[in-house]
């Protein structure tokens, strides 16, 4: 038990101070400040790679309390890069845990800080909109953060996809399996690939420069492109892929950034949203099949409804139910389609899981 | 597609007389369900033979019946007006066993009305054990072994099969009627004589007892189209072996990983589906093996229940009223958010705060009555608080029960020494979670607690934390209490009389609230709003905790 808290505080860009305890690392972080809703699966959000270079809120009270372990995570380690939290639990209960959130974020070297008014700086983001931020619970002296912050690059225009990209090729599954699937790796969540393993689909995975050519080589059956952080728009060398591959014609699904990613190929521009969607309570709606999905999120940018519904070649097939989001699309004359959410959900529902047979059977009919 | 215009008049019935299990959550759920009916312009006839109810009031329906629940009365309402459809699943067991008695003597074909909201089927599915058990089994959800008996001898010889400990489980009761332990088998014929005569079908389950497993339970919401949503998962933070109404329970859910959860929100949603077509709420139990994660089915409640009401406050998702629209035609994705009136009823609610729920027992009034909490329900109300720690909402929750205690952290002083107090919560009584605290305070381990309670750690580490906060406020007079640490009781839970208690009253209740004031420790207020904040709130309700900002 931390008998004499260390003072942590937090900075916003505009301005505004919050002050709380230290948790995890003492140092400082800076990056993007964003929300997650969500009850469940801390581990699993803060081990997704598509939360690279953001500072996250958990809105739910109470943090860590099943500790963590070797199993459910998306990631090699922890990507976000600072977490913020009303209540982070240093003691925690679980059989299946091997250590406490506490320790975790220490070794992944991240800096937290707890006891802040969460409820109040959500409301705030939620009105102002996403902005920078630092925590620190090393350095206090506001100027000085202040500083820090300044140099802090912002989320729009930053590719960052090739950061957490795997750095060498590899393959997944089995290697005698009917479907292969080349897989586009901006940032990819494990359970995308466990998806896709377990329908019997053997993956090779690639970085994220890789060309074209080289993807082709696997001789896959269809292509993958996966989630990943950063402002898609500033990764035009994945869109030329990406048309490359659909002048293939060969089957392609695409998740979050790859849904982004897909857009920008036909021409759809994306948008830094105000402050993104992310949860495991967000509402969808198949408009094929009339079918709810309560889906997992996590992005903040979207792609431009106007031009989607614009467009002759794209139709669309899943809105959000809160905002009339673009959640899913389809090209019509090519067998790819794209969702802004994750039917791999971890955490989240298993709700929209039918999407990867959706996939399988594309590749098994084409 | 909207609501249905074939329905122009609907008949709700109520649960009747308040009785221990079944009280004012079904008067709530009956009048939500009134009033979101009548506001679709559609006429409410509703019965029920409990007048000290909200839902009998001549403004909640177009009339009301002060009749006996009984086939007969329902006769004659049907008799006396024009009705289309009947609403049984928000009036309890009672309302759907009166339903079903209706339909079985086949009145509700004799009038052409429609039932709403509900599945016969899946009542008869849902309440009868054996029933039950054969489903679970044919969907491949796991429950604890267990064989169904109808006769005394049956249930000897199933109880020989099965070994002890055992517990006993009527079919058709609520409140968990007539249900209990058998340790061994010098219980087991009292037991099964008490079970078989509390079913209406004379029929039990008798079934291993899963000791030291946690307990869950999930509300749910379905619509004609199928669409389903989790409105609330609720812990019980007592285990297994105590009815979930005698239970202290916690939402969101402070325990389960992901992984955990989303097997039991797969498991509830087959469930709930295997058991026919009906639009409206449904409530499922689980229990989990807290070694393994292993999950079994405990039961279904294919209606709005008891929980729903608690599950409504604690998440500001009103479950009666949205049923009462699925239970007319609409979806849930063409209603709007009540709170937010600006996004979808389709949606899964997410909490900035903690709920927990402590029951209210009046033993003291039931002279003679054994006070050992087991599988039948003996608590006659609750109270639920909110707070945006476990600990705050557990004090606050223990300050509103009216009894001695102030809170958590100060009941009085136990007399026990740490040996004996290690040895009576070993047995689940009313004040089992205080002289936990007193355990603790007398520095009894956590581990040691876990063992005599089942109940899992990180609540006791919880209430450890309240303890250490109660022992640094002990070392302290209220000139030289320092602001951070009486800010941090604040935050906790402590109330000003608390903490003057705990200063061994050298102080008043109203000079610690002072002291506070004039440290600037002062009451913030924050919204119920179903989202976490995500949106913004238009009518959402309000708690009081110790933060910067009211919002
Ligand atoms: N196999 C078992 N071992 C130990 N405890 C059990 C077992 N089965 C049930 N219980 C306990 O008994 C309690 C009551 O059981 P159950 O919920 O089936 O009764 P009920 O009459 O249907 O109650 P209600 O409908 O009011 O919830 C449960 O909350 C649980 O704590
Ligand atoms: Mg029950």
């Amino acid at each position: 038990m931390n008998q004499s808290p260390q003072t942590a505080v937090l900075l916003l860009e505009d301005g505004n101070i919050f002050y709380g305890k230290a948790f995890g690392k003492i140092g400082a972080a800076s990056g993007e400040i964003c929300f997650n809703t969500g009850m469940t699966g801390y581990q699993e959000v803060f081990t997704d790679p598509s939360y690279y270079g953001q500072v996250l809120i958990m809105n739910n009270v109470h943090t860590g309390n099943y500790g963590v372990n070797k199993k459910e995570m998306e990631s090699a380690n922890v990507k976000i890069r600072g977490l913020i939290g009303r209540n982070l639990e240093e003691r925690f209960s679980r059989y299946q845990a091997t250590e406490s959130l506490d320790d975790y974020l220490k070794e992944n070297e991240i800096v937290a800080i707890e006891n802040i008014d969460t409820r109040a700086l959500v409301t705030y983001i939620r009105t102002k909109g996403a902005m920078n931020c630092i925590i620190s619970s090393e350095d206090l002296d506001i100027h000085a953060l202040k500083e820090k912050l300044n140099s802090t690059p912002g989320m729009a225009g930053l590719e960052l996809a090739s950061v957490v990209s795997t750095t060498e090729e590899y393959e997944l599954g089995d290697a005698a399996a009917q479907l292969k699937v080349s897989v586009l790796d901006y940032g990819i969540k494990q359970n995308i690939l466990s998806c896709l393993v377990k329908r019997g689909v053997h993956v090779r995975v690639h970085p994220a420069r890789t060309p074209f050519s080289r993807l082709k080589e696997f001789n896959p059956d269809g292509y993958f492109v996966s989630n990943g952080p950063g402002d898609p728009a500033a990764m035009p060398y994945a869109v030329e892929t990406l048309k490359e591959i659909l002048k293939e014609e060969s089957p392609l699904f695409g998740i979050c950034l790859g849904h982004q990613l897909l857009a920008l190929a036909n021409d759809i521009p994306t948008f830094k949203m105000h402050h993104g969607h992310r949860g495991l309570n967000h509402p969808v709606k198949n408009i094929v099949t009339g079918r709810c999905e309560i889906t997992t999120q996590n992005h903040g940018f979207g792609i431009d409804p106007a031009a989607v519904r614009n467009h002759t070649g794209i139709e669309i097939t899943h809105v959000n139910l809160n905002d009339e989001s673009i959640e899913g699309i389809r090209l019509k004359n090519k067998p790819a389609f794209s969702v802004q959410y994750h039917p791999e959900s971890t955490p989240g529902p298993y709700d929209s899981r039918y999407l990867f047979d959706e996939f399988i059977a594309m590749m098994a009919s084409n | 597609m909207p609501k249905d215009n074939s329905i122009k008049s609907v008949l709700i019935i109520g649960s009747g007389p308040i009785i221990i299990g079944q009280a004012c959550e079904f008067d709530y759920s009956g009048s939500q369900a009134a009033r979101s009916i009548r506001e679709e312009g559609i006429k409410v006839i509703l019965i029920n033979s409990n007048p000290a109810t909200i839902m009998t009031d001549p403004m909640m329906a177009d009339s009301v019946y002060l009749l006996p629940l009984t086939v007969e009365s329902i006769e004659q309402i049907l008799e006396e007006n024009e009705i289309d459809a009947v609403l049984p699943t928000m009036g309890g067991q009672t309302a759907l066993n009166l339903c079903k008695e209706a339909e079985e003597l086949g009145i509700w074909q004799k009038y052409n009305i429609r039932l709403i909201g509900v599945d016969i089927e899946g009542i008869e599915t849902a309440e009868n054990r054996e029933k039950f058990r054969q489903l679970m089994i044919s969907i491949g959800i796991p429950i604890a072994p267990s064989k169904t008996a109808n006769s005394f001898l049956e249930g000897k010889e199933f109880a020989q099969e099965l070994g002890f400990p055992l517990v006993i489980r009527p079919s058709f009761t609520l409140g968990g009627t007539g249900g209990g332990f058998v340790h061994d088998k010098s219980e087991l014929d009292e037991a099964l004589q008490r079970g078989l005569q509390a079913s209406p079908i004379h029929e039990v389950l008798v079934e291993k007892a899963v000791l030291g497993w946690k307990e869950f339970e999930l509300e749910l919401l379905r619509d004609k189209n199928d669409n389903v949503v989790i409105i609330c998962t609720v812990e019980n933070m007592d285990p297994m072996g105590i009815h979930t109404g005698d239970s202290v329970t916690v939402a969101p859910a402070m325990t389960l990983s992901d992984t955990a959860f989303q097997d039991m929100r797969n498991k509830a949603i087959l469930m709930m589906r295997s058991l026919g077509n009906f639009a409206g709420g449904c409530n499922v139990q689980f229990a989990l093996n807290p070694e393994t994660e292993e999950i079994i089915a405990v039961e279904i409640n294919p209606r709005v229940s008891r929980s729903s009401a608690l599950a409504s406050k604690a998440t500001g998702y009103p479950i009666a009223k949205i049923a009462a629209k699925l239970a007319i035609g609409y979806t849930l994705d063409e209603l709007k958010n009540q709170i937010t009136q600006t996004t979808s009823a389709y949606f899964e609610p997410a909490l900035d705060y903690v709920i927990v729920k402590v029951p209210r027992w009046n033993f003291d009034k039931f002279k003679g009555a054994n006070d050992t909490l087991g599988l039948q329900m003996k608590s006659v109300g609750e109270v639920m608080a909110i707070g945006r720690s476990f600990t705050e909402a557990v004090q606050k929750a223990c300050q509103s029960l009216e009894n001695e205690a102030v809170g958590l952290g100060y009941y009085g002083k136990s007399l026990m020494k740490s040996e004996d107090l290690i040895e009576y919560i070993k047995t689940p009584k009313w004040d089992r979670i205080f002289r936990i605290k007193d355990a603790l305070m007398q520095g009894v381990t956590v581990k040691t607690i876990v063992q005599a309670t089942y109940i899992d750690r990180w609540f006791i580490y919880q209430i450890q934390e309240i303890c250490r906060i109660e022992k640094e406020l002990a070392r302290y007079a209220l000139d030289n209490l320092p602001a951070e640490l009486l800010k941090e009781a604040k935050r906790n839970g402590f109330s000003d009389e608390q903490i003057a208690r705990i200063m061994k009253n050298t102080c008043t209740e109203e000079q610690v609230y002072e002291k506070r004031k004039a440290f600037g420790i002062t009451r913030v207020y924050k919204m119920v709003d179903t989202c976490s904040a995500e949106f913004e709130a238009k009518t959402p309700y309000f708690y009081s905790t110790f933060e910067e900002k009211n919002v």
